[in-house]
């Protein structure tokens, strides 16, 4: 089993086929949006294969020392960051292809129209831990 | 094997050991090791007296652990000070113990871990996946937790009661019941219903002591607890008050809620906590979302303003001017607070969609939608936004 991190980014992916922003959708594409969603969600705890899966507010800030006795050094929150991730899932899967499949099918969650959004997602393997042997 | 009963008696088992002088980490691994003799010995040798057995138990458990301290570090005081067996005064004992958990010296997320392991008797782990944390770190916080009271623990056989002793004065139930708040705020997740839990929780706090807010609070959790069937959709997306099907509200809890409530008026001692079930009483009392007595509920928030001067009250009032007086008077209600607020430009955009202004209205749900707190929130406030735009587009 191998885990991958699945990333859904509000900017800095190329732009989705379907590009519409979702406050331009109906209330009923949103809701199946994100029963969509869930549903993925809830598949892939039944597979085995779900380990994680956050959202994250957009607002947030770089900080970082500035030396003994000094408080932290804040930056941010930017309004126009080039990259901007929107939240992730984490899943446990037996292979690359399977990592691919999943993201696919994420990426195909309905948007505007009741069409897939075609989004692309980020999807990067863990590093694992050593293997026991090694010769 | 009983595990609803040995649940209910922990709390007042413990008690008992913290009452007797026993620090409250050390009491809390003895009544521990009670459990795990009661559950080995019980189901062959059921006790005519189970709370007994498990005081007697866990009071010899403690003393051996303490008697094997004492001798490594030759502190034998505790020990020679033991008192005579015998039944306690359980309720101000679990009083006691309410007010252990909620020390000032702990943080906020340590007293709730604290209250929910030591008062409420739940696992280590069914607290950890309620607050969605690996069971490591939360057995991390419940154990610095308990050497952060262990210290503050009051010894009857103590000249000069330590710390907490003033902790006897009522005013300082105000500590208990903002970690009971907390639970219940926290909701549902994981396999423990915080909320139901917190609600037990203050039930009983209430049984032990005559305090208005107790009761308060109580009410004001039974009131909210009652509309939580209508909160939420089949697809779990949020439902606003006013869209709530109002048969679906717990009419039993509401009536409840109400009786504590009003109990709790009579007695003129007004507190926050009493102030804002008010309000939820309000909500309850109306058959239908525009027959809220929104001038009454206006009024509870200015005593809540009186009582607490609290920024998100101010903005919940404003929200009331609005249905009361209108959405312009709402708008200029919210025009006196600081933008920066939790939930401000939600509220900006409500009453400018009550003003007519959709437009306004929708961008500022959408730009609401960016800055919300948490995910039912951000898909609801973007499903208004989204509501407003496909309004405007026919």
């Amino acid at each position: 089993m191998a885990k991958y991190l699945l990333l859904k980014h509000y900017r800095g992916a190329p732009a989705p086929v379907n590009d519409v922003p979702m406050d331009q959708w109906t209330p009923e594409e949103i809701s199946a949006h994100v029963q969509y969603m869930n549903d993925f969600a809830a598949r892939l705890e039944k597979t085995g294969e779900f380990v994680d899966g956050q959202a994250l507010a957009p607002e947030g800030m770089f900080v970082r020392y500035d030396g003994e006795g000094r408080p932290p050094v804040t930056d941010g929150p930017f309004a126009e960051t080039k990259d901007l991730i929107a939240g992730w899932m984490v899943i446990d899967v037996d292979s690359r292809e399977r990592a691919v499949e999943l993201a696919g099918e994420l990426s195909a969650a309905p948007g505007a129209g009741g069409k897939p959004i075609h989004e692309w997602l980020e999807v990067r393997p863990f590093l694992a831990a050593p293997p026991t042997i090694t010769e | 094997m009983d595990e609803v009963l040995l649940r209910s008696l922990t709390p007042s088992v413990l008690a008992v050991l913290v009452r007797r002088g026993a620090d409250f980490a050390a009491a809390e691994d003895a009544v521990q090791d009670a459990l795990i003799e009661a559950v080995r010995v019980w189901p062959t040798a059921p006790p005519r007296d189970p709370k007994g057995w498990l005081v007697t138990v866990a009071w010899r458990k403690f003393l051996d652990a303490a008697r094997a301290d004492a001798a490594r570090r030759r502190r034998e005081d505790l020990v020679d000070e033991e008192p005579a067996p015998g039944p306690a005064p359980a309720v101000d004992d679990t009083l006691q113990l309410y007010f252990l958990c909620a020390h000032p010296s702990l943080t906020p997320s340590s007293a709730v871990a604290l209250t929910l392991r030591a008062v409420g008797g739940l696992t280590t782990r069914q607290i950890a996946r309620a607050y969605l944390v690996p069971e490591a770190t939360m057995a991390q916080r419940i154990s610095r937790a308990k050497r952060t009271v262990s210290g503050v623990g009051v010894s009857p056989a103590r000249a000069k009661p330590r710390a907490w002793g003033r902790f006897d004065r009522p005013g300082d139930v105000s500590t208990v019941l903002r970690v009971l708040y907390l639970v219940f705020n926290e909701g549902y997740s994981g396999d423990v219903d915080l909320a139901a839990e917190a609600i037990r929780l203050t039930r009983r706090l209430a049984a032990a002591i005559d305090h208005p807010e107790v009761a308060g609070l109580l009410a004001l959790m039974l009131l909210h607890h009652a509309r939580r069937a209508a909160r939420t959709a089949p697809d779990g997306s949020l439902v606003p008050l006013a869209e709530q099907d109002r048969g679906r509200w717990d009419t039993a809890l509401i009536a409840e809620g109400v009786e504590i409530l009003q109990a709790a008026l009579a007695r003129d001692r007004l507190g926050e906590f009493q102030a804002q079930a008010a309000v939820a009483a309000l909500h309850a009392d109306a058959p239908t979302a525009e027959e809220t007595d929104w001038v009454q509920i206006v009024e509870w928030y200015d005593e809540l303003t009186r009582l607490t001067d609290s920024p998100v009250v101010r903005l919940n009032r404003a929200v009331a001017v609005g249905e009361a007086d209108g959405p312009r008077a709402g708008l200029a209600a919210l025009a006196e607070l600081d933008a920066s607020l939790p939930r401000h430009t939600a509220v900006a955009a409500y009453l400018h969609e009550r003003d007519g202004d959709l437009a306004t209205a929708a961008r500022l749900y959408a730009e609401a939608a960016r800055k919300a707190p948490d995910l039912a929130e951000r898909d609801h406030l973007t499903r208004q936004a989204a509501r407003l735009n496909t309004r405007r587009r026919r």
